[in-house]
């Protein structure tokens, strides 16, 4: 083999390569766009009337990621499954923020952190990798704990809302949320720059129900809560 | 005293961490989600690191290799050099070897990054050693055919499983298309500094044929342009130098090759590689 044949069979893998790259940025693109609706959807909670609405909102999410799992069924037709890892860069940012949302939903309808294969059925996706387009543990992490600092963000408008107890449930959550990842062990990667934020998140929503309790409108709270 | 602080510290820190334990305990189903999540990262970190060390190995044997691939031209049977490397080859293939053994079922990309730099080091070393025997370029199948290791070694204590079954313990590694491209790319560095060497050695023909092969493969990367990796279009600024370094060399010895007695050449060249010597960055 000549070296002009060996270097024009191996642009013919390169352009082959740009093809499947260019497929995968255009449903990307579409991923992205259903995400931040998703994310205006969601991002009302925070207004003050917002808060009554959560049940509507949530279900409004839940149609949108009916979309997304269309989206993710056409993502998983563009290139060979056995190659996630080849292209994963360039749905790994969107699938982090969709983990992010479908935590956020069902944490504002049941208060609990879904777990993996939750997450993963909402999406329309596997969790072990043997099985298809699947969902990476680490990605998995990342979106739990952008979803952390939303929280802390939200415990700060439900008091400026009115709503005290708020508060004292995300307090407790974000603490498990906490120990879990104390027990894993980061390398120097993205995932740790990120754990490292969660602290600033702990503190805030601590700062928050310090303030609550200091002025007794935690007792309140209970109080009001035990009479219903 | 100080131990004795020491020691209060270490045993609040187990009361904390007991703590820490007894209350991840009461609250369980996150915690055992965290404890699965645990397991899973550190699995995927130590196979990332056993593969980063079996790279470096590979790395060195391969430089090694190389390092002894120069002296070809300062020596007289070369057969000697040549069967040497090819020995040292067979064992960078044993640490190839490994790696598959390591990616065995694993998506070979989610690891890619761990290994990448041991197997562009092994693509230099073969193609060198493949340039000096046959004067051509090694291609991606040849690397790859050469690249199947036959799993023996597990099968040893049952002897007769393997004759039954050959097909089942036969592993791979594919190189893939841009980590070939790399090596070669930096075969090209290579190459020039075996036809400054070999031209001081009085070698007149190597420097017009390596001047020849080196445009040639100089023409398929600038053919191959930017559809290829980053990576290679910032070697391709590198390779573009030694193009122009063997060139200066091929003209210089036409030049004046008729004018200066053979047994002069050395010195003329000598003179030359040293003042080349700093500016060339490729290893």
């Amino acid at each position: 083999m000549s070296v002009t044949e060996m270097f024009s069979h191996i642009q013919g893998f390169l352009s082959a390569d740009q093809d499947i790259r260019e497929d995968i940025r255009k449903v990307v693109q579409m991923l992205e766009q259903t995400a931040r609706e998703i994310l205006t959807v969601l991002q009302s909670v925070h207004q003050p009337s917002g808060f009554k609405e959560i049940p509507s909102k949530c279900a409004r999410a839940r149609e949108l990621f009916c979309t997304v799992r269309t989206t993710i069924a056409d993502l998983k037709t563009k290139f060979p499954m056995e190659q996630y890892y080849r292209f994963h860069e360039h749905w790994r940012f969107v699938l982090q923020r969709l983990v992010f949302l479908a935590t956020f939903v069902v944490y504002l309808e049941t208060e609990a952190l879904v777990i993996r294969e939750e997450v993963a059925k909402i999406l329309g996706i596997e969790v072990v990798r043997e099985k298809g387009f699947h969902l990476d543990v680490e990605d998995y992490l990342a979106g739990v704990l952008i979803m952390a600092s939303e929280l802390s963000r939200l415990a700060v408008n439900s008091v400026t809302s009115g709503d005290y107890t708020r508060p004292l449930r995300i307090s407790n959550f974000i603490n498990e949320l906490d120990s879990g990842f104390r027990l894993l062990n980061l390398k120097n990667d993205p995932l740790r720059k990120r754990y490292d934020g969660l602290k600033y998140d702990v503190k805030k929503i601590e700062e928050v129900v310090y303030d609550l309790s200091i002025r007794g409108l935690t007792k309140e709270a209970e109080t009001s809560g035990g009479d219903k | 005293m100080n131990r004795r602080e020491g020691e209060g510290g270490s045993r609040r820190n187990a009361d904390a961490a007991q703590d820490r334990e007894a209350s991840a305990q009461s609250s369980s189903p996150v915690i055992a989600a965290f404890k699965v999540f645990q397991q899973e990262l550190d699995t995927k970190h130590d196979k990332h690191e056993r593969l980063v060390k079996i790279s470096r190995d590979v790395t060195i044997e391969s430089k090694r290799t190389i390092f002894l691939l120069h002296r070809v031209t300062s020596v007289p049977n070369a057969e000697d050099i040549l069967n040497e490397a090819e020995l040292k080859l067979d064992a960078v293939r044993q640490k190839i070897g490994q790696i598959a053994e390591e990616l065995r079922g694993e998506d070979i990309f989610q690891f890619h990054r761990a290994f990448t730099g041991g197997i562009q080091e092994y693509v230099e070393a073969a193609s060198f050693l493949h340039y000096i025997r046959h004067r051509s370029l090694i291609s991606l199948e040849e690397i790859n055919a050469r690249l199947v290791f036959m799993k023996s070694e597990k099968e040893d204590s049952e002897g007769p499983a393997d004759t039954l079954q050959p097909g089942g313990q036969v592993l791979t590694f594919q190189v893939s298309p841009s980590d070939y491209l790399l090596g070669v790319a930096d075969l090209t560095g290579e190459l020039m500094r075996m036809c400054i060497s070999s031209v001081g050695n009085g070698d007149i023909d190597t420097p017009f044929q390596l001047s020849q092969f080196l445009r040639q493969i100089h023409d398929g990367f600038s053919y191959i342009g930017n559809t290829g990796p980053y990576e290679v279009s910032k070697k391709l600024h590198v390779l573009r130098q030694s193009l122009g370094k063997v060139e200066d060399a091929c003209y210089a010895l036409r030049v004046r090759g008729s004018e200066i007695p053979k047994h002069m050449l050395a010195d003329v060249f000598s003179s030359r590689t040293t003042h080349m010597e700093p500016e060339e960055g490729v290893v």
